[in-house]
């Protein structure tokens, strides 16, 4: 990752504002700046105040190697899902043993191109190289070399170009090597054994035999969290809740990209929004069921933000994710991202927007008063009692008190008493006891209703139904 | 063989994906289901319902389609009803409430937002509004919605918005007989000029219980008979 000291910062925001790294020394240069403050001319190695002068909405971050460091531990978490043998090598580059995935993955174009883009959707620039070999990889990597070399026998003729400062040799070593004229490792390689080993050293000997796969090398693998904690600082302050959602999906991918590797799902995450002066705000959410597409809770999010007022801007996001489940079997993005996504879930998506009380299914009960033979219930946990008598469709959250002319009850004209009195007087024993007689009614134009009169007090008529 | 050739084979099915659905599904009604384009109420469109009044029986039209939808997976979404759906009469009318959502949103906006969200799903298989809103745009974009998720998509509406141009894919217009039954007629329906009135004794649909069993002394009949 040729990038990642600028990476780390320019990654949580869409914004093309100008952007540098300075190093964190004492002279203070710039390192490395995005496009858009190439554009305004500033280069890597010009000082701090001349990059300033050049562009006035320049963000400067010092560099950051706790967050490089972060980042590459993450990257590996992430790619935990197209191997297991991942290798870190600090500062920048990861290390993949992909020979076994590519049934998997349908060969090396195909993973590469996966690799790629899940890189460049987290905000990384990235340069993918393969070879039979971990240093040969690393080295053409690191020389934007980006091939694949398959075979042992092609090793030597692919890195004879490149130039020996590649190599994770000492400065002394490379600087005796350039004092030599030994420039590439084409030349380095034609140097006899022994001299090799007399002048630089039996560790320089067993390198060179590692990078060439004479010997093996064996990797110390990466062994991946049990939980999700990531942050992300943002290259400048975001006042909009809904301008954070870009900087949100890139933890999301990296989370998603991370339980596809656990073989797992989350069905909560929790995002704190860092505010200056040490305030934070919460946000979760919580789905159904165990999950990792990242489309989904990216878009679970976004209605969260939408309705998000924030009291201060936002400096930071971090996303955790404690509890982690086993996916079941028949998950339909098992297949992940290689298949048509699944469809969203309509009850995160509503809950998401609306809350979660605004989402529920509905019960019979088994009771005589009508206001309480129902209640809402859970989506989906509903019960069935039915004491088979004829009900409307429609009932009143409160029974309407309706009015009357000579007795009679009136709902946009009088209303005509079908036969079949039923009289309900129930619930004596919690102090809510009723006595009515209910009656299906029917008025001039044609609707039908469900009234009843009451048996004491006024002996008033209400509407408590409406048969639609 | 990778994972991705296995699945690009056409004779690799996949769960969570959607088999070709029927055009549409019966209303229960056989003299309303011979006038309907497919034999009932179209899948994946808007079928919009304009009434005069309430308590004539617009749901009851409705139920045996929604009993025989409820036995599917997916379910039956009502966003914001005018009133409290009886889970007895709806138990009685044969629909598994276990199926049944109920969507309260607080804003009319974020009601039409249900309402489109619900019908692009795929997630249901029937959603129920009741929208008061007179705006083409939402109209054609629950159309879409509706077409996207493969949902009946039943709108309650006022009979003045008869008048209105609509892209629902059917439109009827209900009324009262004068012996009492659902009177309804089809102003717009796929592949057919309007058509109706059929009219529909939605009682019979409860079966034990006949709705319209009037006494026959209609006049003075609102004074109860002592049991």
């Amino acid at each position: 990752m040729p990038q990642l000291p600028l990476d780390v910062f320019s990654r949580g925001s869409s914004e093309p504002q100008p952007l540098a790294v300075s190093h964190s020394g004492r002279r203070s240069s710039v390192l490395l700046c995005n496009p858009a403050a190439h554009a305004r001319g500033i280069q890597p190695g010009i000082s701090v105040a001349a990059a300033r002068a050049l562009a006035h909405d320049l963000i400067i971050q010092p560099r950051d190697l706790n967050a490089e460091r972060a980042a590459l531990h993450a990257l590996a978490a992430w790619s935990y899902q197209f191997s297991s043998q991942v290798s870190l090598y600090p500062p920048d580059a990861l290390l993949l043993e992909v020979q076994g995935s590519f049934t998997l993955f349908g060969g090396w174009p195909a993973l590469l191109d996966k690799v790629r883009c899940g890189l460049a959707g987290l905000g990384y620039l990235t340069r993918l190289a393969g070879a039979p070999t971990p240093l040969a990889a690393l080295s053409l990597a690191r020389c934007n070399s980006e091939q694949h070399i398959e075979a042992h026998q092609q090793l030597a003729a692919a890195l004879s170009p490149l130039p020996v400062s590649v190599l994770d040799w000492e400065q002394v070593l490379i600087d005796r090597l350039d004092g030599m004229g030994v420039r590439q490792l084409g030349d380095l390689l034609r140097l006899p054994r022994d001299g090799l080993a007399r002048r630089f050293g039996q560790q320089s000997l067993l390198y060179l035999d590692r990078m060439l796969g004479r010997c093996p090398h064996p990797q110390e693998l990466y062994q991946p969290p049990q939980t999700f904690r990531r942050r992300l600082q943002l290259p400048a302050e975001v006042g909009q809740a809904q301008a954070l959602l870009f900087a949100l999906q890139r933890l999301l991918l990296e989370l998603c990209g991370w339980l596809g590797g656990q073989g797992a799902g989350v069905q909560r995450v929790d995002v704190c929004l860092q505010h200056r002066e040490q305030r934070v705000t919460r946000v979760s959410l919580e789905t159904r069921k165990p999950g990792r597409d990242s489309e989904q809770l990216t878009s679970l999010f976004r209605e969260r933000l939408e309705r998000l007022e924030l009291p201060l801007p936002v400096i930071e996001v971090e996303l955790c994710a404690d509890e982690v489940l086993a996916l079941d079997a028949d998950s339909p993005d098992l297949f992940g991202s290689s298949g048509k996504p699944e469809r969203l879930n309509l009850l995160d998506h509503l809950r998401a927007r609306l809350g979660d009380g605004a989402v529920t299914g509905i019960s019979a009960v088994a009771e005589h008063r009508p206001e309480y033979a129902w209640r809402y219930t859970d989506p989906g946990d509903s019960r069935t009692d039915n004491n088979g008598r004829q009900r409307p469709l429609w009932l009143l959250s409160v029974a309407r008190p309706l009015k009357t002319r000579n007795g009679r009850p009136q709902l946009h004209g009088e209303l005509q008493l079908e036969t079949g009195r039923e009289r309900i007087e129930s619930g004596w024993w919690d102090g809510k006891d009723v006595a009515r007689d209910y009656y299906i009614a029917t008025n001039p134009a044609g609707s039908s209703y469900w009234v009843y009169r009451e048996l004491t007090g006024e002996q008033g008529w209400y509407l408590q139904g409406v048969f639609e | 063989m990778s994972l991705d050739h296995l699945l690009q084979r056409a004779d690799v099915w996949r769960g969570g994906r959607l088999t070709a659905a029927a055009s549409a599904v019966p209303s229960g009604y056989s003299e309303l289901d011979t006038l309907l384009p497919g034999g009932g109420w179209p899948q994946g469109a808007l079928t919009e319902i304009l009434m005069p009044r309430q308590g004539i029986g617009a749901l009851r039209l409705l139920m045996p389609a929604l009993a025989q939808l409820s036995h599917d997976d997916r379910w039956i979404c009502w966003v914001a009803p005018p009133h409290i759906p009886y889970a007895p009469a709806l138990v009685s009318a044969g629909v598994d409430l276990s199926r049944v959502l109920l969507v309260h949103p607080g804003a009319r906006q974020d009601g039409l937002w249900a309402v489109e969200q619900s019908l692009r799903s795929g997630n249901c298989s029937a959603v129920l509004a009741w929208p008061t809103l007179d705006d083409a745009g939402v109209m054609r974009r629950l159309q879409l919605a509706a077409e996207a998720g493969d949902a009946l998509g039943f709108l309650f509406r006022a009979e003045r918005f008869a008048k209105r141009p609509s892209p629902a894919a059917l439109r009827i217009q209900l009324d009262t007989h004068t012996d009492g039954n659902l009177s309804v007629s089809i102003l717009k329906r796929r592949g057919g000029w309007a058509a109706g009135p059929v009219h529909l004794d939605t009682s019979l649909q409860y079966g034990a219980l006949a709705l319209h069993s009037r006494a026959t002394t209609a006049a003075g009949c609102f004074q109860p008979r002592q049991q």
